[in-house]
């Protein structure tokens, strides 16, 4: 416990010390709100689905969490190659409390960041159903980042530069934000489309804190629950298998 | 102390240790020698449960280092050839985290780490970021946290690299002390041999993954005819200048450069 406290730790003092990185994360979320929120948001009207940023909020809190928890995965390997990885690899630690350690952190600055866009969402003028179902939606933001930061660190482990980081971001971040739901109903959808939205955890996570925060939802809150920590879990056991193969 | 059984690991087709076998008993002072990409950091790396041998078997403190990775990690403490530290904390934030990872108690490091610091000379910066330190301070730091934890075999991977002649002083002062103190096992590489002349009991020189030479330096010199250390060396390993592959200390620069422009 002790162990996965200071790994934990650690990422958050870096993460607190780095403010240029995070307001430079806030970039992109604030852009996407107000691009979209404000362009799209006549047509949306037009086609008698009401308000867009209402529908649109949530899907940006949880771009927001995507992208964070899935870059702090992936720090780990800055980590391998500027050499600190190798200090807690020597060290008598399991290497799956190392990874337990690395996802928690990455996910606790990823849920500090989706609740700050959360708060931005505000300004744009979002407003929340009810706020009862407030705490519903911060268990779903942090089963998100949970998620994607254990993804994130399982495939850092597997790989030994940053030559691969555009992959990530274009063959697994962007298509898991896309085809989520996050931007567009993925009700009435195009039969494949519909198949790869379904298959994607984070349309279930958007799903449920849009359930949690507009009061829309297309999957049953439970079932979205059940994919997030279910899937986690895959996420973990995939994850311990590579973290006990990794040399260095 | 450590027992290295017929050793091999390869990359793929390369062979960077080949076939070793190694002793080193309890209490002594191994210097472990070899030009560029001879194998030494490889073998250092199985040696401290990083790398897997492909074939043989290590055994340090009785463990298993193959089967039993954790005791065996209780046991040694490390200073490695590329810096390992993080840049984000301070020094004492990084003596700190080790301190945890080895789960020693808050009254222990609370009680060691200042006493550490200041052997390395380190007391005044102790809240300063790594980031802001130079070479020479990182290594003295490093050195530092690998004591932490009062290993009972100590690798210390070319330590002195790129430390001016007080430093190094300095630290192999330190070393020595603590192996005739505490009794702990040191096993080092390094470049320099007047520092291998000063303080070790016995070296092995490898090259090209095979171990060519064995024994106490002086039989080592007088086994070429050499008149020193250097000319012992230079006469069993050559006189070619070897790249090292897949340097890491290379790449690092190259990262480094791309990020500052």
């Amino acid at each position: 416990m002790r162990t996965i406290y200071i790994l934990w730790l650690r990422q958050l003092k870096r993460f607190i010390r780095k403010r240029a990185s995070l307001v430079g994360a806030l970039g992109q979320p604030v852009l996407f709100l107000f691009a979209l929120g404000f362009g799209l948001s006549p047509i949306y009207a037009r086609a008698g689905e009401g308000d867009y940023i209402q529908f649109l909020a949530p899907g940006i809190i949880a771009m927001t969490i995507l992208f964070t928890a899935i870059f702090n995965g992936v720090d780990l390997i800055w980590e391998k190659q500027f050499g600190f990885l190798k200090e807690t690899f020597v060290a008598p630690v399991s290497r799956f409390s190392i990874l337990i350690g690395k996802t928690l952190g990455g996910a606790t600055i990823a849920a500090i960041q989706g609740v700050i866009v959360f708060l931005i969402t505000l300004t744009a003028g979002f407003r929340p159903e009810s706020l009862a179902m407030l705490p519903l939606a911060f268990l779903y933001l942090i089963l998100i980042a949970f998620l994607f930061a254990a993804l994130g660190t399982t495939i850092a482990a597997r790989l030994d530069d940053m030559q691969g980081f555009p992959l990530i971001i274009n063959f697994v971040i962007q298509p898991l934000f896309f085809l989520s739901g996050a931007i567009f109903p993925i009700v009435g959808l195009p039969k494949f489309l519909e198949f790869i939205t379904k298959i994607n955890p984070l349309s279930y996570g958007i799903d449920g804190m849009r359930y949690a925060l507009s009061g829309a939802n297309v999957f049953s809150p439970f079932v979205s629950l059940g994919v997030l920590i279910g899937v986690s879990i895959a996420i973990l056991f995939v994850g311990a298998y590579q973290f006990s193969r990794v040399e260095l | 102390m450590i027992k290295i059984k017929n050793v091999t690991r390869k990359f793929g087709d390369f062979t960077a240790v080949d076939n070793i076998s190694l002793e080193v008993a309890k209490g002594e002072v191994f210097a472990f020698l070899g030009p560029n990409g001879a194998g030494k950091t490889t073998t250092i790396k199985m040696l401290t449960t990083l790398l897997r041998p492909t074939q043989g078997e290590i055994f340090l403190d009785g463990h298993n280092v193959k089967e039993n990775p954790a005791a065996t990690r209780r046991s040694f403490g490390i200073v490695f050839q590329d810096p390992s530290l993080d840049n984000e904390l301070t020094a004492y934030e990084n003596m700190q985290f080790h301190a945890i990872l080895y789960d020693l108690s808050k009254q222990l490091y609370t009680e060691r780490i200042p006493k550490l610091l200041e052997l390395v000379e380190l007391t005044d910066r102790k809240d300063s970021y790594v980031k802001f330190f130079s070479g020479g301070m990182k290594r003295r730091l490093e050195i530092a946290r690998g004591l932490l934890h009062h290993p009972k075999v100590l690798f210390l991977d070319e330590p002195t690299i790129g430390l001016d002649p007080q430093t190094r002083n300095h630290i192999w002062t330190y070393v020595r002390n603590l192996n005739k103190v505490e009794g702990v096992t040191i096993f080092f590489t390094t470049h320099h041999m007047e520092e291998v002349d000063r303080i070790a009991e016995r070296i092995a020189i490898i090259d090209h993954g095979k171990i060519i030479a064995q024994g106490a330096p002086e039989e080592i010199r007088k086994s070429t005819g050499a008149n020193n250390l250097e000319d012992a060396f230079i006469s069993l390993t050559g006189h070619e200048i070897r790249e090292e592959e897949g340097n890491v200390g290379q790449n690092i620069m190259k990262i480094n450069r791309k990020l500052m422009g």
